[in-house]
């Protein structure tokens, strides 16, 4: 049976989905989410630059019809800009997801719980799949749960910060109760910190940074979708308990004498 | 006519509509939205809602981001 990411009634082959910030082009994002496999790819909302006339877009190189494109409200410090950003994201026709961030602290750009649970409520009333970006907090990943969210989005390090999976523990309780898709969003730095993120058993994968910051983004999106797959495969196939001491691969039946 | 257009004032030849806003931005066609004195302006209402003196008005779009 195939192996199907599942959100909001919708499926997809890939687990792992990408951000489009931080390329020094457009033709680069186009190449490194092709290299990543991605089927969601989330974008920022921003004022159209009135004096500068760009003739490209983003969309230009990321063809809605062939990704699932996920608005996303960086950059808001409150619930009201957070609403207010992924209204405007509807009304410019790509759906009705949004992925939903309201942070709370300019240095860690942590997220505003309080603020992300209001906004949460507002955006699920007026219709939309809300996908919040979390602490790896068990409690938030349940109100937001129960509020309605399609998925929950629990950090594993600060955004941008290339730290890998600081708690595992909290992922694993998060994991434990979730009953919609938890997806690690933020803080993975290169291929083995996506892996053991799978291997806990997390329904995808999200990052920008720890691909379009690498030396080589597009070689390093391939390894991140390799990354996916093998912790996924992984996490289904059981891994062996640790144990403290050997135990022998080869029968020690019929050893020569 | 003068306006607030993405936080910068802007001045408009004469009466217009956001169609017609939009059309000389070059940004028809665009996956864009806009917005009125905060309100949202649904495309299927551009070529009819008009803009007037000192309306703020914010034009957005999808740019990289994580």
């Amino acid at each position: 049976m195939e192996d199907l990411l599942r959100i909001a009634g919708r499926t997809f082959r890939s687990r792992l989905i990408v951000g489009t910030g931080k390329y020094r082009s457009f033709e680069e994002t186009r190449r490194a989410v092709e290299a990543s496999g991605a089927e969601i790819v989330t974008v920022a909302v921003r004022r159209v630059n009135i004096t500068s006339r760009e003739t490209e877009n983003l969309l230009d190189y990321l063809d809605p019809n062939r990704f699932w494109i996920l608005p996303n409200t960086a950059g808001c410090y409150t619930a009201e800009e957070a609403v207010r950003t992924a209204h405007l994201a509807r009304e410019a026709g790509v759906g009705n997801w949004v992925k939903l961030e309201v942070i709370g602290d300019e240095k860690t750009l942590f997220p505003n719980v309080s603020a992300t649970i209001e906004a949460a409520r507002i955006l699920v009333r007026d219709g939309f799949a809300v996908l919040p970006y979390i602490n790896d907090d068990p409690v938030a990943a349940r109100v937001l749960e129960e509020l309605g969210c399609v998925a929950v989005m629990p950090l594993a390090a600060p955004i941008g910060s290339g730290l890998g999976i600081r708690n595992p523990y909290n992922l694993r309780i998060i994991l434990e109760h979730a009953r919609v898709p938890v997806i690690v969003d933020a803080g993975v730095g290169t291929a083995s910190d996506a892996a053991v993120a799978m291997e806990l058993g997390c329904d995808a994968v999200l990052m920008n940074t720890a691909i379009a910051g690498a030396r080589d983004p597009i070689l390093m999106a391939e390894a991140m979708r390799l990354a996916v797959e093998a912790g996924r495969k992984a996490f289904l196939a059981g891994r062996i308990p640790r144990k403290l001491y050997a135990s022998a691969s080869s029968p020690l039946d019929g050893l020569v004498d | 006519m003068r306006v607030i257009l993405n936080g910068q004032p802007h001045t408009l030849p004469g009466s217009c509509t956001v169609a017609e806003l939009v059309a000389q931005l070059g940004l028809e066609g665009r996956r864009i939205a806009v917005e009125i004195n905060r309100e949202i302006v649904p495309r299927s209402r551009f070529a009819e809602h008009k803009v007037q003196e000192e309306d703020r008005i914010e034009i957005v779009h999808f740019v990289g981001g994580g």
